[in-house]
């Protein structure tokens, strides 16, 4: 019998405040192990796919991994998955911090919320006892204050989860914050939430441990003792994201001659080190911080104006940067402090600025849609109102950024200017540098995204091993393998950044000591090759086309036009049919053949 | 001239960006020897924007970028 879950799941409609207890399929959980893969399956198999993203039927589901709560590494990790409303596919979207932990504390698997609430509701959940209560004082409240006052209410020892102002608005780009400054931040889960009315969830737990539910404690003991050690011997892991945070790859990434500038019409920003991590520290940083049992600790606290709060990671100091021709770095973190306070996607909503500057420099947006901030390169004026502006919508083009850059894009007649995947915004990586990472973001389920499969640790950091970035042979299988793995570490309830130092054998070792498997790393991988393909059949039940695994045309035909990488080109076209072949998918989807080795026949057919 | 760039910890003490005469250093090895970097302490060795080894030669004109072990995201 499989460990290391409650075997409970609380499904709650918020339109009748029926609250149900069902129990978990264990079948189910050793074929999917939890978190992104089991809630992914819950979601295909409850028809989920076809329904309108923002209507009651579409449905939330918060998930543990087995991972979650226990003493391994990193293992704060909660997923929200539900149907995207910016992309119309499926979302996944993962969150830090110790929301997810205490809600296993709980005695809690997951939670399935249903409906919409006649008016604004919070649930409060104290280990097995789950009430619905009024959140209307908390109505158009910064997440910071909800989660400051709800503490308040429910103790010190209590964790919640909120969306801001954004996730009330439907904002297609909002996100669901957690302790403060964590996020579910991709693919607009917070929008779903609010299409919900659903404003918070305070979870409280007796438990501190899950250890009544482990297969083996000694066994995990052992297993965590090793992936420790290894953790901390690693350079990155050990030191390098500790005293820097991800921030350190601003100038790694631009040095190289991959780091999109002014909506990825260059790949270089002379201004560079203005915005990277090594300046962070000499300046803003107050501290590092560290999500639950996390020995990496690669969180920044920044000082913005006086108030100490969580700082910017890579992306957004990316993509409010460079990205936005902006080198002031107090804006930055003034930025990404907003969009944790709005409950906004901090890679998202900088992007969409981006695509909105370039529709300005080309005269397709005109000033006096502006509002009196026009949208020049470079403006910090601008960064911040239209940052606060998408948040809160107040004006016809303050809507239609908020719906993210292919909507804005497209209502101008210029689609090409969206730098998007299936409609959600690449991150900060020019896939025309380097070549694997395009691979992983054409073909991700979730759209533009660098955490399904992030080839930069092979083609840029070398780990673990490095690959030449420049050129497209086995990328592949690596990207298919990086998926993978990818999709097992996120179902596990573990932090995707132990696999810097961490690989399949370690996961297995400890997956099977928590839950009584036997999982070898090859089977563990058959498992994420498994999950990868429920969600592709989810989204081609949801309507997915072949030609929605595509780049942005810029990618493949306009080469890049300055610094070390000039001149270079994705080679997209060459390297997805030998994807397609590697994963046993015709035209994007998987074939019956592979879905029957993959013991997915409930999808064959369809 | 050669322009080194030095990032994350190994700016510590040694400066941020430094040109040198490129008739004085043949390889990146060279190079390293001249700013006391040990070798354990290089992860990633760029020259002019690629992946390279301290034991490739450099010549005038190039930019190294030269990082201890940091990480991703």
């Amino acid at each position: 019998m499989a460990k290391s879950y409650y075997e409970k799941i609380a499904r709650i409609n918020l339109t009748t405040g029926e609250i149900k207890i069902e129990k978990l399929d264990l079948d189910l959980a050793r074929k999917f192990i939890g978190g992104r893969g089991l809630g992914t399956k819950i979601l295909y198999d409850e028809g989920v796919a076809t329904v309108d993203p923002l209507s009651p039927e579409n449905k939330l589901i918060y998930i543990t991994g087995p991972m979650t709560g226990t003493a391994s590494p990193s293992s704060g990790r909660y997923m929200v998955v539900t149907k995207s409303p910016l992309t119309g596919m499926i979302a996944c979207s993962n969150s830090g911090g110790i929301w997810g932990a205490k809600l296993k504390y709980a005695g809690w698997d997951a939670l399935i919320v249903e409906g919409e609430a006649p008016d604004w509701t919070y649930i409060n959940i104290v280990d097995d006892k789950i009430e619905l209560l009024d959140a209307r004082k908390y109505f158009g409240m910064m997440s910071e204050q909800i989660d400051e006052e709800l503490k308040a209410v429910h103790g010190p020892k209590s964790s919640v989860l909120n969306i801001g102002p954004a996730g009330e608005n439907k904002v297609l780009m909002a996100a669901i914050m957690n302790d403060k400054d964590r996020a579910a931040g991709r693919s607009g889960v917070g929008a779903v939430m609010g299409s919900k009315k659903l404003k918070a969830i305070v979870v409280t737990a007796t438990r501190t441990n899950i250890e009544d539910i482990i297969h083996d404690v000694p066994a995990l003991k052992a297993a965590n003792a090793e992936c420790l050690k290894i953790i901390r011997e690693n350079s990155v892991t050990g030191q390098g994201l500790k005293t820097y945070g991800t921030a350190v790859l601003v100038n790694i990434v631009n040095n190289i001659g991959a780091f999109p500038t002014n909506n990825w019409q260059g790949s270089y920003y002379t201004k560079g080190d203005d915005i990277s991590g090594e300046t962070l520290a000499d300046t803003y940083l107050v501290k590092n911080s560290a999500c639950h049992r996390c020995p990496i600790a690669c969180g920044r606290v920044v000082n913005v104006n006086g108030k100490v709060v969580g700082g910017p990671e890579y992306e957004p100091l990316w993509a409010y940067g460079g990205n936005c021709g902006n080198n002031d770095l107090n804006t930055i973190d003034e930025a990404n402090m907003l969009c944790n306070e709005l409950g906004l996607d901090a890679i998202s909503v900088p992007c969409t600025i981006a695509a909105a500057m370039e529709l300005y420099q080309r005269g397709y947006i005109k000033e006096e849609e502006c509002d009196g901030v026009p949208l020049e390169w470079g403006s910090t004026k601008a960064l911040i109102e239209w940052t606060k502006r998408i948040g809160q919508p107040d004006s016809p083009l303050a809507w239609l950024m908020s719906s993210g850059s292919a909507r804005l894009c497209e209502h101008y007649g210029h689609p090409e200017i969206s730098m998007s995947v299936k409609k959600q915004e690449m991150p900060a990586y020019d896939a025309r540098a380097v070549q694997g990472i395009g691979i992983t973001y054409a073909t991700s389920n979730r759209g533009g995204c660098h955490v399904r499969g992030y080839m930069i640790s092979p083609e840029v950091l070398g780990l673990p091993q490095q690959l030449d970035r420049t050129v497209t042979d086995e990328k592949a299988f690596w990207a298919k393998t990086f998926q993978d793995l990818t999709a097992v570490i996120d179902s596990m309830g573990n932090c995707l950044f132990t696999s810097f130092a961490l690989g399949a054998p370690q996961y297995a070792a400890l997956l099977n000591a928590a839950t009584g498997t036997n999982y070898t790393p090859d089977e563990l991988l058959v498992v994420g090759d498994r999950i990868y393909n429920i969600e592709r059949m989810f989204n081609k039940a949801a309507g997915m086309k072949p030609e929605d695994d595509r780049l942005p045309k810029r990618l493949y035909e306009e080469p890049i036009t300055n610094g070390p990488s000039e001149g270079q080109i994705s080679k997209i076209k060459l390297t997805l049919p030998q994807y397609y072949e590697a994963r046993g998918w015709v035209d994007a989807f998987p074939t019956d053949e592979t879905l029957k080795k993959l013991g997915l026949d409930e999808c064959v057919g369809k | 001239m050669i322009e080194v760039r030095l990032f994350a910890t190994l700016r510590k003490d040694r400066g941020k960006v430094m040109q040198l005469p490129a008739s004085e250093f043949s390889d990146g090895v060279s190079i390293l020897e001249h700013f006391a970097i040990p070798r354990e302490e290089v992860a990633i060795f760029l020259i002019n924007g690629f992946h390279s080894k301290p034991e490739d030669p450099v010549k005038d004109g190039d930019i190294l970028a030269i990082f201890p072990p940091v990480g991703g995201g």
